[in-house]
């Protein structure tokens, strides 16, 4: 297996939003996401030493992450150690929900296994973009996740429209194909 | 061929709602007799949705450019 080398330079273009959607999906709030993935990289710089090269770049700062989602947590449960769960025995309706039986979540129902399923499919979705040539991905992250116009793309990557048609286009047959590999069949 | 590359890349604009009035005829046209082509469309329409699910988001530029000067200075 060939070592792997960190190349802190390239990780903001390559990685930040990748891990912005890991932890976004997790911690529910873009604002702190933003903080978590900065302190990645950080903490990523500053153990840099200490990477052995036995993981590729992305999985270590996953890695990383992970701590730091986790330790947001336990920052936030500190705070709140006495709070407690409330639960209203008697509500006003007759008979429906008033066993506790009949207040748990369904247990055959897909609704939270489709919320799990989803923030797997984000990730694929992102790690297929990081796959693709520079210019298709910006295109098509300029156009399928930030909703530009087509004249705005253009300008900004100085092209003219059936150029970027024929650019999204094999981006996404790309990404499909990617996907169908990486994800179920479409 | 020639039309099968056109088709494509009108069902793609179709995807973000941008494709004209004439260009909607001609896929139509086009659909009724390639079966190649209504198995793309069908694949890329579901990739859309795919996307829409998945809500999909990214880091602001301004941020990745303060991200990259903070990083560049740690160094």
């Amino acid at each position: 297996m060939t070592k792997q080398i960190l190349n802190p330079d390239t990780w903001v273009d390559r990685y930040s939003d990748y891990l912005f959607n890991y932890a976004v999906t997790r911690v529910n709030d873009a604002e702190i996401a933003k903080d978590l993935v900065q302190e990645t990289f950080f903490a990523g710089l500053k153990s840099a030493k200490n990477f052995k090269g036995e993981a590729a770049e992305r999985t270590w700062l996953i890695s990383i992450l992970k701590r730091k989602v986790i330790d947001h947590y336990r920052k936030i449960n500190s705070q709140k150690a006495k709070a407690m769960v409330r639960i209203t025995q008697n509500r006003d309706s007759e008979n429906e929900g008033d066993f506790m039986e009949q207040q748990v979540a369904d247990p055959d129902s897909l609704l939270e296994n489709s919320e799990i399923e989803n923030k797997e499919l984000g990730l694929a979705i992102h790690e297929c973009i990081n796959k693709l040539p520079k210019k298709q991905a910006l295109a098509f992250t300029l156009k399928t996740i930030n909703g530009l116009s087509t004249e705005e793309v253009c300008k900004e990557l100085n092209i003219n429209p059936s150029n970027l048609w024929v650019i999204i286009h094999r981006a996404r047959t790309v990404l499909m194909d990617c996907l169908n590999t990486n994800w179920f069949k479409i | 061929m020639r039309n099968c590359k056109k088709a494509e890349i009108i069902c793609t604009k179709i995807q973000y709602k941008e494709a004209t009035f004439l260009e909607k005829f001609q896929i139509r046209l086009h659909l009724i007799l390639c079966r190649t082509c209504k198995g793309f469309v069908k694949k890329n329409s579901k990739f859309t949705s795919l996307c829409d699910q998945a809500n999909l988001k990214t880091l602001p530029v301004e941020e990745k450019e303060k991200m990259k000067r903070i990083l560049a200075e740690r160094q």
